[in-house]
């Protein structure tokens, strides 16, 4: 026997690999550069690409367990066709030469009789240029992605502010900002750079403030905690708004120069220009010169608006916008002792904030020695920074009054001075990018034609608001009507509602993609599931055809009556265009693409792949030839040869002939590979002097246009007070042709004020809050997406139940015991779901992990998985509509302006159950796999 | 911890073998022939029984070799090594006495102290282990070896010896339990193992997992405190009170002495269970536990 | 082998620092994948799809809270993995010798062709940081990827741990806590980087760095202007002729 075994050698310089292929994420919407290890041809492991723009070499846990969602047994295998009733989830699976046929054989004749008939909503989609193009081409008017229920408050509250928002639109100065403040569930978007960038504040000992009723994720490692109650944020922002007016602390510099506050208004009360602004000959804004006290364009070069002026103009009084807003903001409404109770924050505590803020912006000013030129063409030696930052997202958004408090927070950055200044917040190309560079949204249809322009938009009034000639939605999800008239991601929860309710009109065929509408991605899930398999007197479904593509077999795939099997994110090409949803970061624009880097081993098809054979074989424009034959192949092809505009197309890398166009140039064949050769993706740094003041940066307008973001250049100030707003009041105050139906008319004088408000969510005023006094919100573990984390081996092992959380104050209350569970009950329905005690919570908020319920059958999981056993959805307590109003018509519950759905609105009730159920109720009866079940033991050595 | 049957049988069943070795290597009882291959028959099947069940226990059996290589550093290798030179040699003095007649008095005393040895080996694997703070108590290996000999006399027919001996193992059991309890009171809290108490009181949020995994199985095992009352109670009367007094205030006998082995043997594993099932590993505190 | 040797060279460890990591187990899976494919047996899962998914890992992320009396309750992240103890029992309980402490560098190591799979390693083990793994019954720990940090195949920016390269907010730092001098012990020695439970005399090489104090800010109220004789237009005034 051996008693003193012989040194142990082991192989510390083992192979890695046989190769690395370098593309794109897809865990989630952030879309990291990847190495892809294969080994044998196979897929062995994932990193991130140090590299890539996006996330420098870091991956996050999703990202990392990439692999077992590639593996995943869940992966659909061929086309389907629904055999059994909808839901039922029994399919056969058919060529995909029936399939074309069959999706061809509906949406074929539609088009000629009528295009709108045609609902096509994209879910988490990375390829919205393309599918929205296709949907023009074939000319229905039923077109969006899912920002509607996500985060279109965020998005287009900043654009009609200041011409970006966060997240793909901008970042905060991570390398500079020295106070950091982060506003509500922040975990689900954008997830790497934020890490990477608190990684950096946390390095430099910056300060993070987090605002969030919840204290997990970036709220843990918050240096200052705020726990504010849900849906207050707009008026703890408008507090700190508040005590800056007062104390004179917000950069006028700044506003004179870069934002609409020296613009004049017209006071004059009841008048068809009331509250508008004072337009010159040329139709510019006018502004009062301070040095000659007369009426200028507010873009004179020489002229600084003198922000205290008022002038009487054609017998009518106007005062500059910031006079506006002091007068507003100064107001008691805003004190901190009013908002204290109500937000659940101190006054002492708002005050302290409100001064560090100033504190840090205007005493710790950041000064560049960089001389840039403003599109006056003004010479500035210096660029002058106010570190101070913010970022939110999903958490201030997913309220009825969502879109005013994202304005709220924009304008608080711009009044501090920190938008596209260093330490600031920073624009990414392709934006900055005014509301004016957007399109407006078109429902112009003609039956066998294209659309007349693109679908979404931003309207700048009523006129452009899409309603038929008897005022009914042109839409049919309603977007862009007076009931959300700045709806522009569409209103993607409302789709299947009206579709069953035949309000605005009926539809024939509903194609989805990626899009998890039979369970996490609706508001009501078990709603949504009897819509979809609701019957008409004649015994059809009322919503006659239904198309779907995902790759997994997730819920909604049962609901569909034709299945057309996407691929997994490693099997595909895709690109992440400037024309879309890019990858840039502030320094520099950026693209990047996915390609096979494996080829699917099932009979599956990359979905865009589909979409150009569904073109192709109904002949749509753009998609065939003069002779009917393809123009693209796949969409390969697509990506490399499709022109936007002449020189521009998906992607930016070089393009030409010789492969050196930057931004603009003719196709080039070989631009795939020099992709891959590069990594998977482009970058082109903006120049030094470029690299701050964007909007109003001659350097950065005159790169803008020569890397074809714009064809012109287009400097902008920002709107602290947004004029569009103000055209919609004034038609609900009677004025103009188009007019809102009357019992609108007050919301909309209300809520469409130009300058930010906050009012109470709807949900406050329709339900009981005394009987309903919780607040219950959901949020999505920064290690899974949606509901993809589940079908991965690893992932559900870490989160494969959820419970809900409750603050101390209830969990005492109500005698709560680990393990217990609770029936939580709002309005619309009640859920029995077990509980866990979270002491890091507002005091009235319970919450829980979103999408870890899963529906028994689903994602190729055992029927008795945890996540269909304990895992449960806070979905059923929440309804696409407000509750009856006995007016007969359906309000639905959403913020008023954009539509955005009112997620975490939600009033609930909660009591312990006395005795434990078997399960999470509700409980649904089981779907039948349609790729059977997952192996017993995962061990994957390649 | 996991209470592992294979572990229980093992530390129940070597033991009561190397506890009857422990008596036959000094010559009791004294007895020859027949009934001496009978008595080392039981002793050896006990003994080599328990090690083999202790292998039950092991992932990777093929590698078992190897576990008789560390007996410098390793409780577990000086009990693989004690066990089997101990066995090796009790075959040789088996074999002398029953088939030779040999006294082998002095060998026989080697013999049972290396069996004494191989009881407080085995003893020691679950003694030094800080982490368990229930087992790593000074009268842990007292109740190993007062369960062998105890056992060992039982199974040797040395009534009132194994009386006195098993009263003495209920002493020892109940101040275990009194040191097992005190210990793992003071185990530590949550804010110990996390080094984060200076921040307050320190709770669980969220495991690292809600899936199972080995450490969960294995570690984190806790039987309620009422049953473990229940049990505890159980395993001191069929363990130790009960034989004990049967024992001493009966008229020795082979069916007493049977009652009182049987009774002794589902005590003690009883007891043996509730050793494992009440052990609480420090690192149940990075799970709340 | 199973002796622990006396000193050695490096101490090779991890940094953690709990004032940064805000849990979203990037290190876990990072660490789960590139263990999958390289030392030794793959790190299996069972009933991966079912009702009671487990597996092997080697880095796990909890989240804990914790509340004094009139604060607001805090939460941390903490990762825990093998912290490569200086006197690591894990080593000397090891029957076969199939546990072992590298005199180099300090890293703790299972060698699976020695490995029983008895578990008293585990046993032994404070910290949780040993799995068996249920598929090739071998024990299962963290190896500071010492086939990556020594790996000629990969790139040299690339020779940390899988959980190191991969960690977005940065929360996570390898180097020699031997050395004085070197960048973690630094970090260590400026931010009062601990020792999980020292009282059981295991001596871990990684170490953590505290959350850094929360929830004080304090800056004092804002000067107000608008209450002046003029009120607000009046500063607003004086304030456009100073620009």
């Amino acid at each position: 026997m051996m008693s003193k075994p012989e040194n142990i050698q082991i192989d510390t310089s083992p192979p890695v690999s046989d190769e690395v292929r370098k593309t794109t994420c897809y865990m989630c919407a952030c879309r990291c550069g990847i190495n892809v290890h294969m080994k044998d041809g196979k897929v062995a492991y994932i990193e991130g690409n140090r590299d890539h723009p996006v996330n420098k070499g870091v991956l996050c846990g999703k990202g990392s367990s990439g692999i077992m969602q590639h593996y995943a047994p869940s992966r659909l295998r061929a086309p389907l066709k629904r055999v059994g009733p909808r839901g039922s989830g029994e399919f056969e699976e058919i060529s995909w030469d029936e399939a074309l046929e069959m999706a061809v054989g509906w949406m074929g004749p539609l088009r000629n009789e009528d295009p709108s008939k045609l609902a096509f909503f994209t879910g988490r989609d990375q390829s919205q240029s393309f599918t929205s193009w296709f949907a023009q081409s074939y000319g229905t008017p039923n077109y969006a992605a899912h920002g509607g229920f996500c985060s279109v408050n965020m998005a287009a509250a900043g654009i009609y502010t200041m011409g970006g928002a966060f997240w793909e639109f901008g970042q905060p100065d991570w390398d500079r900002t020295k106070l950091f403040m982060l506003f509500g569930v922040a975990e689900d978007h954008d997830s790497n750079p934020i890490k990477i960038g608190l990684g950096k504040l946390k390095e430099r000992g910056a300060r993070v403030i987090g605002v969030n009723p919840i204290r997990s994720g970036y709220n843990a490692i918050a240096d200052e905690w705020v726990g504010i109650t849900p849906g207050t944020d707009g008026l703890f922002i408008l507090a700190l708004v508040h005590e800056l007016f007062r104390a004179g602390q917000v950069d006028l510099n700044y506003l004179s120069r870069y934002t609409n506050a020296g613009f004049i208004v017209n006071e004059e009360p009841n008048t068809a220009e009331t509250g508008l602004f004072l337009r010159g000959n040329t139709g510019k804004p006018q502004v009062i010169c301070r040095a000659t006290g007369k009426l200028a364009d507010y873009d004179t070069p020489g002229v600084m608006p003198d922000l205290a002026a008022t002038y009487r103009h054609a017998g009518q009084s106007h005062r500059p916008v910031f006079q506006l807003m002091a007068e507003r903001y100064l107001s008691d409404e805003y004190a901190p002792e009013a908002v204290a109770d109500r937000t659940g924050i101190s006054a002492d505590k708002i005050r302290s904030i409100a001064a560090e803020l100033a504190r840090v912006a205007f005493e710790e000013e950041i000064v560049l020695d960089q001389p840039w030129t403003d599109w006056k063409g003004e010479k500035h030696d210096k660029m002058i920074g106010r570190p101070v930052s913010f970022h939110a997202m999903r958490g201030i958004s997913a309220h009825s009054n969502g879109f005013q408090t994202c304005r709220a927070l924009h304008v608080l950055q711009i009044l501090l001075g920190s938008v596209e200044v260093p330490g600031g917040f920073r624009f990414k190309p392709p934006y900055p990018k005014p509301v004016e560079a957007h399109p407006v949204p078109h429902v112009g249809v003609t039956p066998g034609q294209p659309l007349n322009g693109p679908h979404l938009g931003f309207v700048r009034g009523p006129e452009h608001l899409a309603l038929k000639e008897d005022g009914s939605a042109a839409r049919i999800d309603k977007a862009f009507t007076w009931e959300n008239p700045m709806s522009s991601h569409g209103l993607m929860h409302m789709v299947i509602s009206n579709a069953h309710a035949g309000d605005p009109y009926k539809i024939d065929t509903l194609f989805l993609y990626m899009a998890n509408m039979a369970w996490n991605s609706s508001m009501n899930s078990s709603e949504v599931m009897r819509m979809l398999t609701d019957k008409d007197e004649n015994g059809d479904y009322v919503i006659p055809h239904i198309i779907y593509s995902d790759a997994y077999s997730s819920e909604m795939v049962a609901y569909a009556d034709l299945i057309l099997p996407d691929t997994t994110y490693l099997e595909r090409h895709d690109c992440i265009s400037l024309l879309d949803r890019p990858i840039c970061e502030a320094d520099g624009a950026a693209d990047a693409i996915r390609w096979p880097v494996v080829e699917p081993d099932r009979d599956v098809r990359g979905f865009q792949t589909v979409l150009i054979q569904l073109g192709v074989k109904m002949g749509l424009p753009g998609f065939v030839n003069e002779d009917g034959s393809a123009k693209y192949e796949d969409y390969a092809d697509y990506i490399v040869n499709h022109e936007r505009r002449p020189g521009v197309g998906p992607l930016a890398g070089w393009r030409g002939e010789d492969g050196n166009g930057k931004g603009r140039g003719e196709p080039n064949p070989a631009q795939l590979d020099k992709y891959i050769e590069n990594g998977g993706f482009w970058v082109n740094h903006v120049p030094e002097n470029a690299s701050f003041y964007k909007p109003w940066n001659k350097h950065y307008q005159e790169w803008a246009v020569k890397r074809g973001i714009f064809d012109v250049e287009s400097p902008y100030v920002f709107s602290l007070y947004v004029e569009p707003m103000r055209k919609f009041q004034l038609a609900a105050e009677g004025f103009g042709d188009r007019q809102p139906p009357d019992n609108l008319r007050d919301r909309i004088g209300h809520t469409m004020d130009p300058l930010p408000i906050w009012y109470e969510p709807f949900e406050e005023g329709n339900v009981d809050t005394d009987e309903y006094p919780i607040h219950a919100l959901t949020q999505r573990p920064m290690h899974m997406y949606h509901s993809w984390g589940t079908q991965n081996a690893w992932l559900r092992q870490i989160t494969g139940k959820n419970y809900l959380y409750l603050p101390t104050k209830i969990w005492e209350e109500h005698g709560f015991e680990d393990g217990d569970f609770a029936t939580v009950s709002s309005v619309h329905g009640q859920i029995t779901v077990p509980v866990a005690h979270h002491a890091g919570l507002n005091g009235s908020t319970i919450w829980t992990w979103n999408a870890i319920g899963k529906r028994k059958g689903a994602w190729a999981l055992d029927e008795d998985a945890p996540e269909a056993t304990d895992g449960f959805l806070l979905n059923h307590l929440i309804s696409e509509l407000q509750p009856p109003k006995g007016d007969g018509l359906r309000w639905s519950n959403s913020d008023p302006i954009t539509g955005q759905a009112a997620w975490f609105d939600l009033r609930v009730k909660i009591e312990r159950c006395e005795t434990k159920p078997a399960e999470s109720q509700p409980a649904y009866p089981p779907i039948k796999s349609p790729v059977g079940k997952g192996p017993k033991t995962v061990a994957r050595k390649i | 911890m996991h209470p592992a049957p294979s572990v229980i049988i093992f530390t129940t069943f070597s033991g009561l073998g190397f506890g009857l070795l422990a008596w036959l290597g000094f010559g009791i009882p004294d007895v020859g022939g027949t009934t001496l291959f009978a008595f080392f028959f039981i002793a050896y099947a006990l003994a080599v029984g328990g090690l083999l069940s202790s292998t039950l226990h092991l992932a990777n059996k093929k590698n078992a070799l190897y576990a008789f290589s560390q007996w410098r550093t390793s409780w577990l290798s000086r009990e693989g090594v004690a066990a089997v030179v101990t066995l090796l040699l009790f075959g040789l003095i088996a074999l002398a006495r029953i088939f030779l007649g040999a006294e082998m008095t002095f060998s026989g005393a080697v013999g049972s102290i290396l069996a004494l040895i191989t009881i407080f080996t085995t003893s020691m694997i679950y003694t030094q282990l800080k982490t368990i703070s229930r087992w790593n108590q000074p009268l842990t290996p007292v109740l190993f070896m007062l369960h062998a000999i105890g056992g060992g006399a039982l199974l040797a027919g040395e009534a009132k010896i194994a009386g006195v001996l098993l009263a003495a193992l209920a002493v020892v059991m109940w101040l275990h339990w009194q040191q097992g309890d005190a210990r793992a009171a003071n185990r530590g809290t949550l804010g110990d193992a996390t080094g984060l108490g200076h921040l307050g009181e320190v709770r669980m949020f969220e495991s690292g997992h809600t899936g199972g995994n080995y450490v969960l199985d294995e570690m984190v095992y806790r039987v309620g405190r009422k049953h473990a009352q229940k049990l505890r109670m159980i395993a001191l009367g069929l363990g130790a009170v009960l034989p004990a007094a049967i024992l001493l205030l009966t008229p020795a006998g082979h069916v007493t002495a049977f009652i009182a082995l049987a009774l002794h043997v589902v005590g003690t594993l009883v007891g043996r269970w509730l050793f494992f099932a009440e052990a609480e590993h420090v690192v149940g505190l990075y799970y709340g536990k | 082998m199973t002796a622990l040797p006396e000193k050695t060279d490096k101490k090779l460890g991890l940094v953690i620092d709990l004032d940064t990591c805000v849990g979203c187990h990037g290190c876990v899976t990072a660490c789960k994948g590139w263990n999958t494919q390289n030392y030794g047996a793959p790190l299996s899962d069972q009933d991966a799809y079912g009702a009671d998914p487990s597996g092997t890992f080697l880095n796990r992320v909890f989240s804990y809270e914790a509340e004094k009396t009139g604060c607001a309750s805090q939460t941390v992240h903490m990762p825990r993995s093998c912290l490569h103890c200086e006197d690591a029992p894990c080593v000397t309980v090891c029957p076969t010798g199939a546990s072992y402490k590298r005199e180099e560098d300090g890293i703790v190591l299972v060698n699976e062709d020695r490995c029983i799979g008895c578990g008293l390693c585990a046993w032994s083990c404070p910290y949780g940081a040993r799995e068996l793994d249920r598929e090739a019954g071998v024990m299962k720990k963290c190896t500071l990827c010492v086939d990556r940090i020594y790996n000629e195949n990969l790139p040299e920016e690339d020779r940390v741990p899988a959980c190191v390269r991969t960690c977005p907010s940065g929360a996570r730092h390898f180097g020699d806590l031997g050395d004085p001098d070197s960048d973690v012990s630094k970090l260590v020695a400026d931010r009062g980087g601990f020792d999980l439970m020292p009282d059981l005399g295991t001596k871990p090489v990684n170490k953590y760095l505290p959350p850094r104090p929360k929830d004080q800010l304090d800056t004092a109220p804002l000067n107000i202007v608008a209450d002046e004789p003029k009120g607000f237009l009046g500063w607003l005034d004086k304030a456009l002729d100073k620009l």
